[in-house]
C-alpha cells in the first residue's frame, strides 16, 4: 500500500515536473519576453514526434522508426520544435503582437491535424507506440523505476533552471527586459529587437520540444489526441498561478497546477457513474478555471511573481536592498 | 537664405540631413528640411510646437524612415538604414518623452546603453563567461561614473520607475552616453525640469561639447539655447525657416510670426 502510494506520487510528480519542463519554456516567451504563445501543444507535439520517430524501432507501415538513443531524439526534439519556433517567428513577429497568438493557435491546429491525417509518418490516429522507455532494466519493480524517472526529470528541470537563471541574468537577458519594457528605447540603443524576440521564441519552442519528448518516453506512447488545446490552456494556468516573469514560480506552478487537476480527475472518477464521466471531465477545465481566478483575485501577479532580476555579474552590488526584494515596486505618476 | 554661420563651414561636418520629407497622411510632418552639423558643433533646433523638430530627430535616429532625402553621416547615406545600428556608428538620441526600462534598475538602465557586449549573444555566456564577466565588470564601472555626471549614484540601485520626470532625463542622457556616441540629438533636455536640475544639465551638455560631441539641441528654453549654442536653426511647418546666431534669429520678425501664427491658429 505504501509502496503503491510512493510509486503514484513518483508518477504524479514526473509527469508534473515534465509539465514543468513547458512552463519554462513558455515563461522564456511570455514572462521573459511578452510573446504571446497560444499554440503551446503544438510545440510540445513537434518535439514528441521528432524523437519518437527518431528513437522507434524500424515500423514497415510507416516512415522512419530509425531506432537511434534516447538522447539523440532529446536533441532532435529540440532542434525541431525550435526550427518551427523560428519559422513561426520570422513569418509573424514583425507583425503586431497579437497576430503572433492567431498565428501559433493555428500552427497548433495544423501540427495536431497532421499528426492525426499524416498516417504514413505519425501513425495517424492510433499515434506512434513503442517509443523506448528509459530504465527499461528496471521495469519489474515498478517503485524503481518510477523513481529512476523521476530522478532523471528532476536532473532536465534542475539543469534547466539553472541554464535559464544563468541566462536571464546575462546581458542577453537584460536586453530581453529592456525589450519587453521599451521596445523604441531599446532599438535606439542598439538593441535589434527582432532578433532578441526571435532567440527567446525559438529557445521557448525549443524546450517545449524537450518536453514532449520527455513526456513521449515516459509514457511510451503518443497520440493526436495529447495536444489539443487543453494542454495549452493547462501550461498557461501553470504559469500564472506559480507567477509569470519567475523560473520558480514556473515550476511551482506545473505542480500545484498538475495536483489540481489529477485530484479533480479522481473525484470526478469516482463520484460520477461511467456514463457521465466524459462530460464530468469538462468540470475539471472549469475548475482550473476558478483556481485561477482566486489565485488572481489572491496574488494578482502568482503565488511568487516576478522577481526583479540583476545581472549576476554585479555582485558586488549591495543585495539588500528593500526595493530591489520587493514585488510592487512604487508607482510614480508619469511626469 | 540667411548668410552661412562661420562655425558650420569652418569645420568638417559630420552629419548633414539634405531635403528629408516625411508625411503622416495628407500632413508633411518635415518638408523638406536641410542641415549641416559640423564637427563638435553644439546647435539648438528651435521652433513652434508641432514644427516637426521630434519626426526630424526620429528621421535622423531611424525610428522613421524619410519619405525622400539623404542623411549623410561621414560619407555615408544612413536614411535607409536600421535604427539600431545608428548608435554603433556614433549616433545616439534621447526621447522627448523619456523611455526609462521602468522594471529596471537604475544602473542597469545605464548598462543597456553599452555597444558590443559579448554577453548579449546567448552563446557567450556560456562558452566564454570570463570575457562576459570582465566586460560586464567595465560596463559597470563606466556606468556608475556616468550616473555619478548626471548625479543619480544614490538611486542606482532603485527601479526605474521610481524616478520623477527631471530624474528620467537626466537618465536618458546617462543611458544614450553609456554608447560613447560622437553625435548627440537631444530632445528637451531640460522639459519640465526644476530650476537647479537645469543648471545641472546646461553644466552637463556644455561639458559633452567640451570632450568633442557633436550635439544638436531641441529646446523651447531659450535662455538655456543662447547660453549653450552660438548657432540656431529654425524650423517651421515641416521646414528650415532661419538659422543664425540666437539674438539675431530671435531678433527676426518672421520667426517671431511663426511663434506667434501658433497662437492664433
Ligand atoms: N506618428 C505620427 N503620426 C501622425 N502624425 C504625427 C506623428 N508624429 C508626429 N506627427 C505630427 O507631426 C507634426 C510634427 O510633430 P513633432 O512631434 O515633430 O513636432 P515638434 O516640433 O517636436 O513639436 P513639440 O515642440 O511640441 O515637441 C505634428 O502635427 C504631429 O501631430
Ligand atoms: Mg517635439
Amino acid at each position: 500500500m505504501i509502496l503503491d502510494l510512493a510509486a503514484y506520487l513518483a508518477f504524479f510528480l514526473t509527469v508534473a515536473l515534465s509539465y514543468a519542463v513547458i512552463t519554462l519554456g513558455l515563461n522564456v516567451q511570455w514572462g521573459q519576453t511578452g510573446l504571446f504563445n497560444v499554440g503551446v501543444a503544438g510545440f510540445v507535439a513537434v518535439g514528441a514526434y521528432a524523437s519518437a520517430l527518431l528513437t522507434t524501432p524500424d515500423a514497415p507501415d510507416r516512415f522512419g522508426g530509425f531506432g537511434l538513443p534516447i538522447i539523440v531524439g532529446w536533441a532532435g526534439a529540440m532542434l525541431a520544435a525550435g526550427l518551427v519556433s523560428l519559422a513561426v517567428g520570422a513569418l509573424t513577429m514583425r507583425l503586431r503582437s497579437d497576430y503572433l497568438a492567431i498565428a501559433t493557435f493555428g500552427v497548433a491546429v495544423v501540427v495536431q491535424l497532421c499528426a492525426l491525417n499524416l498516417q504514413t509518418v505519425t501513425g495517424g490516429p492510433f499515434g506512434i507506440g513503442f517509443i523506448p522507455r528509459p530504465f527499461t532494466s528496471f521495469a519489474g519493480d515498478p517503485l524503481l523505476f518510477s523513481l529512476a524517472n523521476l530522478a532523471l526529470l528532476a536532473l532536465v528541470v534542475l539543469a534547466l533552471y539553472l541554464f535559464l537563471e544563468r541566462l536571464l541574468s546575462s546581458p542577453w537577458g537584460r536586453v530581453l527586459r529592456a525589450i519587453r519594457e521599451d521596445e523604441a528605447a531599446a532599438t535606439a540603443l542598439g538593441k535589434p529587437a527582432l532578433r532578441f524576440r526571435l532567440q527567446a521564441f525559438a529557445l521557448g519552442g525549443a524546450i517545449m520540444g524537450l518536453a514532449g519528448a520527455a513526456q513521449a518516453h515516459f509514457i511510451g506512447f503518443i497520440a493526436p489526441d495529447n495536444y489539443l488545446p487543453t494542454l495549452t490552456f493547462q501550461v498557461w494556468a501553470m504559469l500564472i498561478v506559480g507567477g509569470s516573469g519567475n523560473n520558480r514560480g514556473a515550476i511551482l506552478g506545473a505542480v500545484v497546477v498538475w495536483a489540481l487537476w489529477a485530484l479533480s480527475g479522481s473525484v470526478i472518477g469516482s463520484v460520477f457513474p461511467a456514463g457521465w464521466q466524459a462530460r464530468a471531465a469538462a468540470l475539471q477545465i472549469a475548475l482550473i478555471g476558478v483556481g485561477l481566478c482566486a489565485i488572481l483575485l489572491w496574488r494578482p501577479r502568482g503565488i511568487l511573481g516576478e522577481r526583479r532580476i540583476v545581472s549576476r555579474h554585479l555582485v558586488t552590488a549591495p543585495k539588500a536592498n528593500p526595493s530591489l526584494v520587493n514585488n510592487t515596486p512604487p508607482e510614480i505618476p508619469h511626469a | 537664405m540667411p548668410a552661412a554661420f562661420p562655425s558650420s563651414s569652418d569645420t568638417a561636418p559630420i552629419l548633414e540631413a539634405r531635403g528629408l520629407v516625411r508625411a503622416f497622411g495628407g500632413l508633411r510632418a518635415v518638408d523638406g528640411m536641410s542641415l549641416v552639423l559640423g564637427r563638435g558643433e553644439m546647435v539648438g533646433l528651435i521652433g513652434p510646437n508641432g514644427a516637426g523638430k521630434t519626426t526630424f530627430f526620429n528621421l535622423l535616429a531611424g525610428s522613421l524612415v524619410p519619405d525622400s532625402g539623404a542623411i549623410m553621416l561621414g560619407n555615408r547615406d544612413i536614411a535607409r538604414e536600421r535604427p539600431e545600428k545608428r548608435i554603433g556608428a556614433g549616433l545616439g538620441r534621447t526621447f522627448q518623452i523619456p523611455k526609462p526600462f521602468r522594471e529596471m534598475t537604475v544602473l542597469e538602465n545605464v548598462l543597456t546603453g553599452a555597444q558590443g557586449q559579448s554577453g548579449e549573444g546567448i552563446l557567450a555566456n556560456f562558452l566564454s563567461p570570463s570575457r562576459v564577466r570582465v566586460e560586464e565588470h567595465r560596463a559597470a564601472e563606466r556606468a556608475r561614473e556616468l550616473l555619478d555626471f548626471v548625479r543619480l549614484s544614490h538611486l542606482t540601485h532603485e527601479p526605474a520607475a521610481v524616478l520623477s520626470g527631471g530624474q528620467r532625463k537626466l537618465l536618458e542622457l546617462a543611458r544614450v552616453l553609456m554608447a560613447d556616441p560622437s553625435v548627440l540629438l537631444l530632445d528637451e533636455p531640460a522639459a519640465g525640469v526644476n530650476p537647479a536640475l537645469l543648471e545641472l544639465i546646461i553644466d552637463r551638455v556644455r561639458l559633452l561639447n567640451a570632450q568633442g560631441r557633436t550635439v544638436l539641441l531641441i529646446e523651447h528654453n531659450m535662455d538655456m539655447v543662447s547660453r549653450l549654442c552660438e548657432r540656431v536653426v529654425v524650423m517651421a511647418e515641416g521646414s528650415l525657416l532661419a538659422e543664425g546666431a540666437p539674438a539675431q534669429v530671435l531678433a527676426r520678425k518672421d520667426v517671431a510670426e511663426a511663434y506667434l501664427g501658433q497662437v492664433a491658429a
